[in-house]
């Protein structure tokens, strides 16, 4: 047994951490939330310089071959950093759906743009009505001329607001919730009849809906079998609750250690609250969820990439469950231990709370992924 | 043993609602139930509706222009108020210092402060906590020196809630650093005009403009100004912060807020079928549900006992842990129940007079945020494990 990362890896991490540690205070990260993009295009021109944004990607592919241990070093850093820039969305989960699904010529076309940072992607898969399912598609794609014309509307596509290249789930056929007959398109943000609603999120990033109306795509715009997404789909968002889970590890890091600084310097009744019984057990318990999360988040970087099978499903569930509740944990913890102060936009503690709460509605909040876990653990 | 309401107390709840059928602005209410914000023009106005009713000074004896309503009967306006969505009252100048100075102020004080109270002339808010003085309030440094007839007051007050409205601060100030922490302390009354005040806002995590710091730069405020006896004012402070707490389970409130969660509940789709029919979820309102009942009846006791002439004691401090850890798990689960549309924070969308697209459902657009702003509940007014140490000592001897 080893979980210590390699040299490599261990490198890697440092790389991401100096970096953000450089370049993304949180004075600089609120005025990076403001801007238009809601990111710092210079510090993802950087991530994009050192190799970062080819992590995940093949050596063919123009990347580094790393997989699900090399993108967790890199979100734990990204997390700890309450970075905003989209490398989950537009690396980890955008990269991850052209990898798998596209052919040779739309690997070409897109994926070196993604692995170099030039090219942002977002992935445009929920839907006003879908909750968390991802098999809830009602968008649908009809075939016209060479091509398809889709219509509908897509939910909380964060990172969707400036990207690119847009990544969007649509029925060719089957019912609403049906597994089969979900395909997936590629999709400019400038074509005709796609409009976007862009709006900032509770946690300091952006997003957009978009309305599809009448959106004429060629042939090429597909990406794998028609009808045949919903596998992908389901195999590349196991890889991004992955993610998710080491950013939350780094973010709950960085809550923890800001608190427990609180503990020690601030005094009240003569002494640090520290002192106080109550709270040191309190942070013991935000320091065991910590531990426990970071267990999981290590398992599912595990079985990021491995083949798909129950076992990968039940195992990320899991993790995305835990990630889920000791983030909750944390954050209104990490609140109540700092009083008043934990309230205010300018102490970065906050933010750290936001963003631990809003991990857990993406890609499917703690009760969901219990009931996924229920149900594979009767299956087996 | 007799839970229910006896023919008198249900005509009065007839009446309250005749009322509020009658007089509650729609516009008003339909803020309030959706947890919106409110403008200080919505809360002057329906203040001035009560007070025509003669329903605005609950904690008032009727000589002062208060009314005189039993326990119970302020629980079933509470509960009806909840119900329809009046907004909660700024309790610093009807709840908090009014009672302070009808008890202890002098005849001047109350000739002067109370009716501009009712009329709506003033508006307070409270100068308690300061940067290094939270908890321990006690420990508070803000300083107040005479000379002549004046006090001349330095100092930084904290956390002032809706300061930026308001006109009027009440205070406590040290008068003496020679004693005891407690038995240094004066309670002072002062005009925010007053030369050498300054407001600055705290925006909350939510990006809500609601609390402010309250700078004091020889600030002179004349002495009339001091409430009863200098250097008495702890006791004072003490008498206010059982009426603050009081209020603060907020048992109508979490019941509104529940009914909001079961409407949106019954709205959103999750697995094809609303969500308020789906198992865990269900079983999470469910347990919510009945620990408020619970709530309810714990609350019910208490009133039954204050009106058989008891004083609430350390109870009140039970109930404002659990009430507002009922209010919080809610307002979890309201956010929960959005989904992914927890993410989105459109803010035009709060403000007034907004008619554009809702994003997913008017209900959802100030969840999330109402979720991280009431995080407050178990860190104000004595935050929850100050109470539980209230409790402690008082109920357990330990
Ligand atoms: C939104 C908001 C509005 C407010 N409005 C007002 C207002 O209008 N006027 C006003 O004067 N004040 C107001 N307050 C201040 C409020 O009363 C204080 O925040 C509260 O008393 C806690 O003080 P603190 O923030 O300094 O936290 P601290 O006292 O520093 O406490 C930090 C943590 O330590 C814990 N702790 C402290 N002492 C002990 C102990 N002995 N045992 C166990 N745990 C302990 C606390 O419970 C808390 O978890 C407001 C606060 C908020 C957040």
């Amino acid at each position: 047994m080893d979980f210590q990362l390699n040299e490599e890896q261990q490198m890697l991490q440092d790389t991401v951490g100096r970096l953000v540690r450089g370049e993304y205070s949180f004075e600089k990260r609120l005025e990076f939330s403001e801007t238009e993009a809601g990111y710092s295009e210079a510090f993802w021109a950087q991530l994009s310089e050192l190799g970062l944004t080819a992590v995940p990607f093949s050596e063919e592919l123009g990347g580094f071959g790393g997989g699900g241990v090399e993108v967790q070093s890199v979100m734990t850093e990204l997390g700890r950093g309450l970075c905003l820039e989209p490398y989950l969305q537009s690396v980890v989960f955008g990269g991850g759906l052209v990898a798998q699904a596209g052919n040779e010529s739309q690997r070409e076309q897109w994926l070196t743009g993604i692995a170099s940072g030039e090219l942002k992607a977002a992935v445009a898969l929920q839907e006003p009505q879908s909750f968390y399912d991802l098999n809830d598609v009602e968008t649908r794609a009809e075939k016209s001329g060479d091509g398809y014309q889709l219509n509908g509307r897509k939910a909380v596509v964060i990172g969707g607001h400036c990207a690119d290249l847009i990544l969007v789930s649509a029925r060719t056929s089957g019912d609403s919730r049906d597994a089969d007959g979900i395909s997936l398109f590629a999709l400019s943000p400038d074509t005709a009849g796609v409009e976007r609603r862009s709006y900032p999120t509770i946690d300091g990033a952006k997003g957009c809906d978009i309305v599809l109306n009448n959106v004429q795509v060629g042939a090429d715009a597909l990406l794998g079998g028609e009808g045949q997404a919903g596998a992908v789909i389901e195999y590349q968002s196991g890889r991004a609750i992955a993610a998710l889970c080491a950013e939350a590890v780094g973010v709950m890091e960085v809550a923890n250690e800001l608190t427990l600084d609180y503990l020690k310097q601030r005094k009240q009744f003569g002494v640090p609250i520290g002192k106080f019984q109550v709270l040191q057990h309190r942070m013991v318990d935000m320091m065991s969820e910590l531990e426990q999360a970071r267990s999981m988040a290590i398992l599912a970087a595990s079985v990021a990439d491995a083949e798909q099978s129950d076992e990968r499903r039940r195992i990320l569930a899991a993790a995305k469950n835990v990630i889920g509740r000791s983030g909750q944990f944390i954050s209104e913890n990490g609140i109540q231990s700092h009083g008043g102060i934990g309230m205010t936009w300018e102490y970065n503690f906050a933010h750290y709370a936001k963003r631990l709460i809003t991990i857990n509605h993406q890609l499917g909040d703690d009760d969901v992924q219990l009931e996924r876990y229920a149900r594979l653990m009767q299956a087996s | 043993m007799n839970m229910n309401y006896t023919a008198e107390e249900l005509a009065f709840r007839d009446e309250v609602r005749a009322f509020l059928d009658e007089k509650l602005p729609a516009d008003i209410a339909a803020k309030v139930k959706s947890f919106r914000p409110l403008t200080k023009a919505d809360h002057q106005r329906w203040q001035k509706i009560l007070s025509a009713q003669g329903w605005y000074a609950t904690h008032w004896p009727e000589e002062y222009g208060g009314v005189k309503w039993s326990p119970v009967q302020k629980h079933i306006w509470d509960e009806e108020s909840s119900r329809y969505g009046v907004p909660r009252s700024v309790p610093f100048g009807v709840n908090m210092v009014a009672p302070v100075i009808i008890k202890f102020g002098n005849e001047e004080q109350k000739q002067t402060y109370l009716p501009r109270i009712l009329s709506g002339e003033d508006w307070w808010c409270q100068g308690y906590s300061e940067p290094g003085a939270g908890s321990d309030l006690a420990s508070l440094k803000t300083r107040a020196v005479r000379e002549g007839d004046h006090y001349i007051v330095n100092g930084q007050k904290t956390w002032t809630t809706l300061g930026q409205h308001a006109n009027m601060i009440f205070c406590l100030v040290r008068t003496n650093t020679e004693v005891k922490a407690q038995e240094g302390i004066s309670f002072l009354l002062i005009d925010m005009n007053t030369p050498g005040i300054s407001v600055r806002p705290i925006i909350t995590l939510d990006g809500e403009h609601e609390v402010n710091e309250v700078f004091f730069e020889d600030v002179k405020v004349p002495v009339e100004n001091l409430v009863g006896e200098e250097d008495k004012g702890w006791t004072y402070a003490k008498y206010l912060l059982t009426y603050e707490r009081t209020g603060l389970a907020g048992i109508g409130l979490s019941k509104a807020a529940l009914s909001h969660l079961k409407q949106l509940a019954s709205r959103r789709i999750k697995n094809g079928r609303p969500l308020i029919e789906d198992p865990t979820f269900s079983q999470r309102i469910a347990k919510i549900e009945i620990d408020l009942t619970a709530a309810a009846i714990s609350n019910l006791r208490i009133i039954a006992s204050v009106e058989g002439g008891g004083v609430p004691g350390a109870e009140s401090s039970m109930l404002k842990v659990r009430g507002t850890e009922i209010r919080q798990a809610i307002n979890d689960l309201a956010r929960r129940a959005i989904g992914p549309y927890a993410l989105p924070f459109v803010e035009e969308e709060l403000a007034d007079g907004f008619d554009g697209d809702y994003l997913l459902d008017e209900l959802a657009a100030p969840l999330s945020a109402n979720y991280f702003n009431n995080r407050k509940l178990s860190i104000f007014g004595g935050s929850n494990e100050i109470q539980k140490n209230i409790v402690s000592k008082m109920i357990l001897g330990l």
